[in-house]
């Protein structure tokens, strides 16, 4: 017993009851679900089967693989963008811009989602001024289809795809930019064949966390897609909480729980993760 | 292309982007303000009846309390269980500990539609399905990842070596725990019960999935006001959750400042 004791370090007692309670309650009833995915209703693979013998599953697969990736190339062109002028502005100006995109951070998406339904219906405050100045004469569809998703989506990811690129840039020598200007580079040269590519790890992380968090994204779509767009999550728990199929629902999670961990192995090769994650706590 | 005229191009750029970020939540002030029984912007004349409805309806109320008991409950004990699980993987550090840190980190990167199936599957055998126990126990899982990255962070900072000459010195483990690491861990343990808080404060998704008359949480009244998208109170609230925010990020600016203050002098 006390040869035991010595193995094991004292640490893991404190490590012990979130690690049991994860164990028990979250991964647990994981695994259970993966079980699910290939025996409900029956045993086999007949929920994996539908991926191809289905319309419906095919065009919502398409249809949230489609969101996710225009959403997450928008919210991380413009979180570069952010980055990069705040790490290149001066302090205090920099804790501004910090302030606000924190602050956004933090605002309810609830609040937000509420948001964009007021200003994109189709009496709505952007059709209302588009109509006002007369730039438009019919009012612009915003919402009930993708393009309404994508506005809330991105709106919602950008502050998400800075915080990786901030990480990283932060962490850069300039001293390497001021070496290429000083061999003659130019700036636009500078930035294309020195700094960009130093961003690359930031930019991994910053594109697969941005992606991982639109796979699964359920609110944001659910209103302002308006049952027109209809994504992974939204299905999920459509067959769950309606049609109660839970070997169909089972089998999405399953794709999507695989997707992410891929994802998520790939970023752990290019930056620590909680380094990523920690970046919110700044 | 001048570099000067390149990075004013770009901070411009930020700055109206950051606006972007965060100028359309505002439109709720105004709609909150609406003389009308709906949703609508209001035309030269304002009323505060929204905020009367919203402060005097029993199901608001109750939802807002509801919130709060739940969101407490859950910044405690993931406070507890998080800064726990960070000092135990912190004093092993080992490549076993930091396969163990990875996967603790899951439940909060793993999408919330599947972590609200687990929780919906594992409750309804269990029972704990429209129960306050069972919201607490959810939130407690999804939030506890934040508080060990905070407390983990703050860790990355403290030097071993103040553990060793406590131990040195006399003390007991317990001793050397209360008196010399959590005090030095103290900022990460506040802002990880803080964002703890606002985690399960917010949360929508799981609760949609795990309650349903008994515990009906404040975004859950406002996910069905904005489902129905008529009654101008869901504005109201959404002006009071955006003032909490703001009061709750100065809070905790003020409070960040305050302890670098201490650290550095």
């Amino acid at each position: 017993m006390n040869a035991i004791r010595k193995k094991i370090n004292p640490g893991w007692i404190l490590v012990a009851p979130f690690l049991l309670l994860v164990v028990a309650l979250y991964l647990g009833p994981i695994m259970n679900i993966l079980w699910l995915s290939v025996t409900d209703p029956e045993p086999g693979l007949s929920n994996y089967q539908k991926l191809y013998q289905s319309d419906t599953m095919a065009r919502i697969i398409w249809t949230t693989f489609r969101i996710c990736v225009v959403t997450t190339i928008f919210s991380v062109f413009l979180g570069y963008w952010i980055a990069y002028a705040m790490v290149h502005c001066h302090q205090q100006q920099k804790n501004y811009m910090l302030a606000f995109l924190l602050v956004s951070f933090w605002i309810s998406i609830l609040v937000r989602t509420f948001s964009w339904l007021m200003l994109l219906g189709r009496k709505g405050l952007v059709n209302d001024a588009l109509g006002g100045i007369g730039v438009i004469s019919e009012p612009i569809a915003f919402m009930r289809n993708e393009l309404g998703v994508l506005i809330g989506m991105v709106h919602y990811m950008v502050p998400y795809a800075v915080l990786p690129l901030l990480v990283n840039m932060q962490s850069l020598d300039m001293r390497v930019m001021n070496a290429s200007r000083n061999l003659g580079a130019t700036g636009t040269q500078t930035f294309w064949r020195v700094y960009l590519p130093l961003t690359t790890p930031g930019l991994v992380s910053s594109t697969l966390l941005v992606f991982i968090l639109s796979l699964g994204f359920y609110v944001t779509p659910a209103v302002l897609g308006g049952g027109k767009v209809l994504m992974i999550a939204e299905y999920i728990s459509v067959q769950l909480l309606v049609t109660l199929k839970w070997g169909t629902a089972a089998m999405l999670a399953a794709l999507m729980l695989l997707g992410v961990l891929a994802m998520l192995y790939i970023m752990s090769q290019f930056m620590k993760l909680s380094t990523v994650f920690g970046g919110s706590s700044s | 292309m001048k570099p000067g005229f390149f990075s004013q191009f770009n901070r411009i750029g930020a700055w109206v982007l950051l606006l972007f970020l965060v100028t359309p939540a505002l439109i709720a002030i105004p709609v909150s303000l609406t003389t009308k029984r709906f949703l609508s912007m209001p035309k030269g004349n304002y009323s505060l009846r929204h905020f009367e409805k919203l402060f005097s309806s029993p199901e608001w109320i109750s939802s807002f309390f509801q919130s709060a008991t739940i969101g407490l409950s859950t910044s405690l004990l993931a406070t507890i269980l998080g800064t726990l699980c960070a000092i135990g993987l912190w004093r092993v550090s080992s490549k076993y500990s930091e396969v163990v840190r990875a996967f603790l980190l899951l439940p909060l990167i793993i999408p919330q539609i599947i972590s609200a199936m687990a929780f919906y599957r594992l409750w309804i055998p269990m029972g704990l399905l429209d129960s306050y126990l069972g919201l607490i126990l959810a939130h407690t899982i999804l939030a506890t990842p934040l508080v060990l990255i905070t407390v983990s962070a703050s860790l990355a900072n403290f030097d071993p070596k103040l553990e060793q000459a406590s131990k040195n010195l006399g003390a007991s483990n317990w001793t050397t725990m209360r008196r010399v690491i959590l005090p030095s861990v103290r900022p990460g343990v506040f802002a990880g019960a803080l964002f703890a808080f606002i985690l399960s404060w917010d949360e929508i998704v799981v609760t949609l999935f795990i309650s349903k008359f008994n515990v009906y949480t404040l975004p859950r009244r406002m996910w069905n006001g904005i489902r129905e998208n008529t009654d101008p109170t869901v504005a109201a609230a959404a002006v009071v959750l955006i003032a909490i925010t703001l009061i709750a990020f100065v809070v905790s600016a003020i409070v960040s400042r305050r302890q670098s203050e201490q650290t550095s002098t």
